[in-house]
């Protein structure tokens, strides 16, 4: 009885605490700013779209969104793409052994990223590739390809060996083996370590921040930092912005809640 | 097939780590040429950087802070929602929610909440009477470690939720049974069978926790940038500062190595203890 008591207090004290700051932002992108301090829990007083438009209006907003999807979706492409072929190339120790291949794979996992932030800096200054989206990408695949090879190098090491034996019996070569075997039946694995890229690659702040100035290249993120400054005592535009940068992810969590929690936690348990 | 990876990978991963040695042992504004300094560098921050310690125990005190929470808060609730009953998979739902938003959006959303005149932590606590008790969270030295380090558990507990059920959904069921036979009490069965038999898993949370503390970078910009006086500064977000605030690039290059050093200590440190705590329990 005790134990039920406190734990369905623990519960809902919990769900509170995760809903209030959601709703306070969802509502707040309706009201003036002396509503948000007032009554921030309350239903706005008149429901309009005023916000909105001004932030559209500001035009500051549309490109870094543009930018942000430009990024995660080539960032993520590449990345899933290069791994899958990696770890193909890992399950089925072509030219290398698959050992070797991996530990390679492995240093990256155990060197925490950040040592790369300085190196990463002056070399794409010197390169020329701060400011510019492609250079982000670039970063992205390097920074993402050590846990991604990891998730889907033991996904296809637990495919049965058979199924790729017979198809190259069948004189299937390895790119077509990698094409309509591993691949389609990898699709679960694939799926969950989109997703989880697709979040690292949208809310990365810390690389942009180093390599990007340019007002046209900005990404959400970074964006958002600015309004901070920008709008410091305007809480209504800024939770308009939040809300607006964070839509992708929210729709995502609705319609591919299954896939988006698996992934989330498959870095975490496999790695 | 491997190619393209490995071209990439090595290209701006491992010669890039590798490379970072060289730039620790340089004093080098990031401008001019660099100047060899040896091993000037690591002796300065070891010997004579009062900046550095500071920053150092910040991290210590936030990175055991928010384990310690974000561990027990993950694994009680776990064992509240082990079974997948509807409302169960519903609030783990609810809960894993803020792990989807940005760093950015989190820290700015708590800026707002943490605000000391418009806040809504401080007006609520002012409607129920306990004006002394709202303070200034972020701007005072005092608190701002302390109050990123709620919004940090705030923001990743769900995820660990997630990862514990699965992991204790594995424990098998005749366990808790003969337990119960044996009349052991709801606190007995935990320590007994639910704690041991999820030390691998929480050997993951642990580690995976740990991990985002000393990346918590994107978090600690949007919210105090280190401040106030540094006292919410990490040493991540310090290797960003001395390089790109204070132009000190070699310098942060060797920052950044202790930095690796610590977490792959300190990672592989609680590997042992929680390894060897689980061979003795088996």
């Amino acid at each position: 009885m005790i134990y039920k008591i406190f734990k369905n207090t623990l519960l809902t004290v919990f769900a509170v605490a995760v809903l209030v700051p959601s709703s306070i932002v969802v509502l707040g992108s309706f009201k003036k700013d002396v509503e948000i301090y007032t009554k921030p829990l309350a239903l706005p007083e008149d429901w309009n779209l005023d916000n909105f438009r001004t932030l559209i209006d500001s035009g500051s907003v549309l490109t870094p969104f543009k930018n942000s999807v430009i990024v995660a979706l080539f960032s993520v492409f590449f990345t899933i793409l290069f791994a899958s072929l990696v770890s193909y190339a890992i399950a089925r120790s072509i030219t290398v052994s698959g050992k070797v291949l991996f530990g390679l794979f492995a240093i990256g996992l155990a060197i925490p990223g950040q040592v790369n932030i300085i190196p990463i800096f002056t070399l794409f200054t010197k390169l020329g590739l701060n400011n510019s989206l492609f250079g982000l990408v670039l970063v992205n695949i390097a920074l993402t390809l050590p846990i991604s090879v990891f998730i889907i190098s033991a996904f296809f090491k637990d495919l049965p060996r058979e199924m790729f034996e017979v198809a190259s019996i069948d004189g299937a070569n390895h790119w077509r083996v990698y094409r309509s075997i591993a691949m389609p039946l990898a699709r679960p694995a694939i799926g969950a370590t989109s997703i989880f890229l697709f979040v690292i690659c949208w809310n990365d702040l810390l690389y942009p921040l180093m390599l990007i100035n340019e007002l046209d290249k900005k990404t959400l993120p970074l964006t958002l930092i600015d309004y901070r400054g920008e709008f410091a005592t305007s809480y209504s535009m800024l939770f308009t912005a939040i809300l607006f940068a964070s839509i992708p992810m929210v729709l995502m969590y609705i319609f591919a809640q299954r896939s988006f929690i698996a992934g989330l936690t498959a870095g975490a348990v496999k790695g | 097939m491997a190619f393209p990876a490995l071209a990439i990978y090595s290209f701006l991963y491992l010669y890039p780590a590798l490379t970072n040695l060289l730039y620790a042992t340089q004093r080098w504004d990031g401008v001019t040429t660099p100047e060899f300094v040896g091993l000037k560098n690591f002796i300065n921050l070891l010997t004579n950087d009062d900046l550095f310690l500071k920053i150092l125990g910040n991290n210590v005190r936030f990175s055991l802070l928010v384990v310690v929470a974000q561990t027990g808060f993950a694994l009680l609730f776990a064992t509240f929602l082990l079974k997948n009953t509807k409302t169960n998979i519903f609030l783990r739902t609810v809960y894993f929610f803020p792990t989807i938003l940005s760093s950015v959006s989190v820290g700015l959303i708590w800026t707002f909440l943490y605000d000391p005149n418009y806040g809504f932590i401080n007006a609520s606590l002012k409607a129920i009477g306990l004006d002394s008790l709202a303070l200034n969270w972020l701007g005072d030295s005092r608190y701002s470690l302390y109050a990123v380090a709620v919004t940090q558990v705030w923001f990743h507990t769900g995820q660990m939720i997630v990862i514990y059920v699965a992991g204790l959904q594995q424990i098998p069921a005749e366990l808790y049974e003969a337990a119960e036979v044996d009349g052991a009490s709801r606190w007995q069965q935990f320590k007994s069978v639910t704690w041991p038999m999820a030390l691998p898993t929480t050997a993951v949370v642990v580690a995976y926790t740990t991990i985002q503390t000393f990346r918590a970078f994107d978090l600690i910009y949007a919210m105090t940038q280190g401040g106030p006086l540094n006292s919410s500064d990490l040493l991540v977000t310090m290797v960003f500062n001395t390089a790109f605030v204070g132009y000190k690039f070699g310098y942060a290059a060797t920052q950044t190595i202790f930095l690796v050093l610590l977490v792959l200590l300190v990672t592989w440190l609680q590997r042992r203890v929680l390894r060897l705590n689980d061979g003795i329990k088996k």
